[in-house]
């Protein structure tokens, strides 16, 4: 069998001992070809951080209302002023980036795994089962998101567990898309074929070889799902029917009586939105430069 | 595949998902703790447990909630179906005469933002892959990411807060048809549109750079060049009515689910459309109101995607003659 050893002349080269900063090479050439995606993690990374420390960053109590403090504007102080109560903006942010951060991930994690996980099962199994995941997929996707969102709110009610709950089943189907496309692919791979000759059952198939490449994917629809749920949340906060107050959220921020006072004090309206925007717009620089890293296809000719 | 055969599986498949649609709607309001008696009981207010318990019986007996769940879906259904939506049970009003009059405000914002959002997204998505990796695409990819980042309701706050602060302007109030004051409607309708499509051109753009950007990669591209037709022809005739086909499928979706963006928009800009018609029912927990809005928009979803899908068909010869 000449064909299945490599030549040795080739091997060295490509098999040479792992430098220890080869990872460190490797990273910045990706940062160097994808400067916005850089830009989106390094956003992504500073909200994480200020959301970890909310407490120390915060001068104020995010919830303490002061009546001779009310409308102050943006100054030593109140670094990004005091809004109708009297509250300072900047605790508010730092504090509202854990709830907007929280809700984000904990409903990705929730809706991109269920879904994941039927879009698995329905691309490896087929048949019945991914007739009737297909179907539940295409109905959930019928519904506009926050009409969806919306509706689940009106039955489940205004909590912040069932905000979570609800951006979750907007977010699966469309995980479950992504990851039953590929999941289909590698089903019909030679080495899934492989393992089950070798005697391997259909969980652990599923488990230890189709799973795996359906990462790539998956990463790159939560990347970017993680920057509509914080939109999601905030909608839903700014429509009343999100986090309920008096915790500080983005969305819940730009809403209420507090408008009355946004022209008297547009500080108010300006940093929560902005903090909103730049969490999307770092979630989906950095969502769009992971897919063109893992999906060869849209590289420049 | 034949292309009756096409659009017979399609047809069906879009009925089968509305069947869905509807069941889980009403399974959903039915597993909702405290159901319509309680509420009616209460007088739509939001501690729905006043009311003695005999009185809840009578209403449960007149609205059909003691019969079994299957037969109780059938009516329901064959209610929507055949816009018998009941009344509200806060207002105690037709829900489908109060919908049918707040359509106009919201097809309405839809129309104008779709147009905006093809307006600017087409062309600058086709733009911004003529020109890869050059700061116009650069520009292009960071204008359209705003779209997609920035959200309706801070945008329209900001427009409303600009408008007041510096230019002394706010929208007229109370909202005025086409048909009757064309110019006030204009004005009341601009700013939401211009936010509503900025973000489907968002979305537009970003699809259509993508599907550019396939399209020129393609062999029978190369070969255009290749012959020595001229660039612009080449871009015209066999990059753009290639690409675009899928651009229209993703502008039909688009225009189906502006809805969800309306619902903000006629919030914060108090445009009494069937979104906000559908907020202020979620927030009083009205069942009655939510359920057939939400069918409603669903069933509208589902009915503009079949028919993009078949106005792909139609505009593609290559499905059409296979």
């Amino acid at each position: 069998m000449p064909d299945a050893t490599p030549a040795p002349a080739a091997a060295p080269l490509s098999e040479a001992a792992p430098q220890p900063n080869d990872a460190a090479r490797r990273a910045l050439r990706l940062l160097r070809a994808h400067p916005l995606g850089a830009f989106g993690g390094g956003v992504v990374l500073l909200l994480i951080a200020i959301a970890l420390f909310a407490p120390a960053l915060s001068p104020f109590d995010p919830v303490a209302q002061d009546a001779e403090r009310v409308l102050h504007p943006p100054g030593a102080e109140h670094w990004l002023g005091a809004d109708n109560l009297g509250r300072d903006i900047w605790s508010r942010i730092a504090f509202g980036a854990r709830v907007s951060l929280s809700v984000g991930f904990l409903s990705v994690l929730l809706g991109s795994s269920v879904g994941a996980l039927a879009g698995v099962v329905g691309g490896y199994y087929g048949r019945l089962a991914d007739a009737l995941l297909q179907q539940t997929a295409d109905a959930l996707l019928a519904f506009p998101t926050l009409v969806l969102a919306l509706g689940i709110m009106a039955v489940l009610g205004v909590s912040t567990v069932n905000v979570i709950i609800a951006i979750a089943l907007v977010q699966a189907p469309r995980a479950a898309r992504v990851v039953r496309s590929q999941a289909l692919a590698v089903a019909n791979a030679e080495f899934v074929a492989a393992a089950r000759i070798i005697g391997a059952g259909g969980p652990r198939v599923v488990l230890r070889h189709v799973l795996p490449h359906c990462v790539a994917p998956f990463l790159v629809i939560s990347t970017s799902a993680l920057g509509a749920a914080i939109v999601l949340e905030a909608s839903l906060s700014f429509l009343g029917l999100g986090v309920p107050a008096p915790a500080p959220s983005w969305g819940g921020m730009l809403a209420g009586p507090g408008r009355d006072y946004f022209s008297e004090a547009p500080w108010m309206a300006l940093w929560p939105g902005l903090a909103i925007s730049l969490a999307v717009y770092g979630f989906n620089l950095f969502g769009d430069a992971l897919r063109d890293v893992l999906d060869p296809r849209q590289r420049p000719v | 595949m034949n292309m009756r055969v096409y659009v017979l599986r399609r047809l069906l498949q879009g009925a089968l998902t509305l069947l869905l649609v509807s069941i889980a709607i009403f399974a959903a309001v039915r597993a909702a703790p405290g159901d319509a008696a309680d509420l009616i009981a209460a007088g739509g207010a939001e501690t729905a447990l006043a009311g003695s318990e005999s009185e809840r019986a009578a209403i449960r007996a007149d609205l059909g909630l003691d019969r079994p769940l299957w037969r109780q879906y059938a009516t329901w259904l064959s209610d929507m179906v055949t816009l018998d939506w009941g009344e509200s049970f806060v207002s105690g009003r037709s829900v489908w005469a109060e919908f049918l009059r707040r359509l106009p405000v919201t097809l309405q914002l839809s129309i104008m933002g779709i147009a905006v959002a093809v307006g600017l997204g087409v062309p600058l998505g086709v733009a911004a892959a003529l020109r890869q990796d050059t700061w116009v695409d650069y520009a292009v990819r960071v204008f359209a990411l705003g779209g997609v980042s920035l959200p309706h309701f801070w945008l329209a706050t900001l427009v409303l807060l600009a408008g007041v602060r510096y230019f002394t302007w706010s929208p007229p109030p109370g909202y005025q048809p086409f048909v009757d004051e064309p110019g006030t409607n204009l004005v009341q309708f601009i700013w939401p549109a211009l936010v509503l499509g900025y973000s489907g051109a968002g979305l537009l753009t970003r699809m259509t750079r993508y599907a550019v950007l396939e399209v020129m990669r393609q062999e029978y591209v190369r070969t255009a060049h290749a012959k020595g037709l001229y660039p612009g022809g080449v871009v015209s005739r066999h990059i753009l009515r290639n690409a675009l086909l899928p651009v229209i499928t993703v502008a039909g979706i688009a225009f189906a689910t502006l809805i969800s963006g309306s619902v903000v928009l006629e919030q914060v800009f108090t445009l009494p459309g069937t979104g906000l018609y559908l907020l202020d029912a979620v927030k009083l927990r009205d069942y009655a109101v939510v359920q057939p809005v939400i069918v409603f928009f669903a069933a509208w979803v589902v009915v503009v995607n079949l028919a993009v899908d078949m106005l792909y068909t139609w505009l593609n010869p290559q499905v059409r003659y296979a």
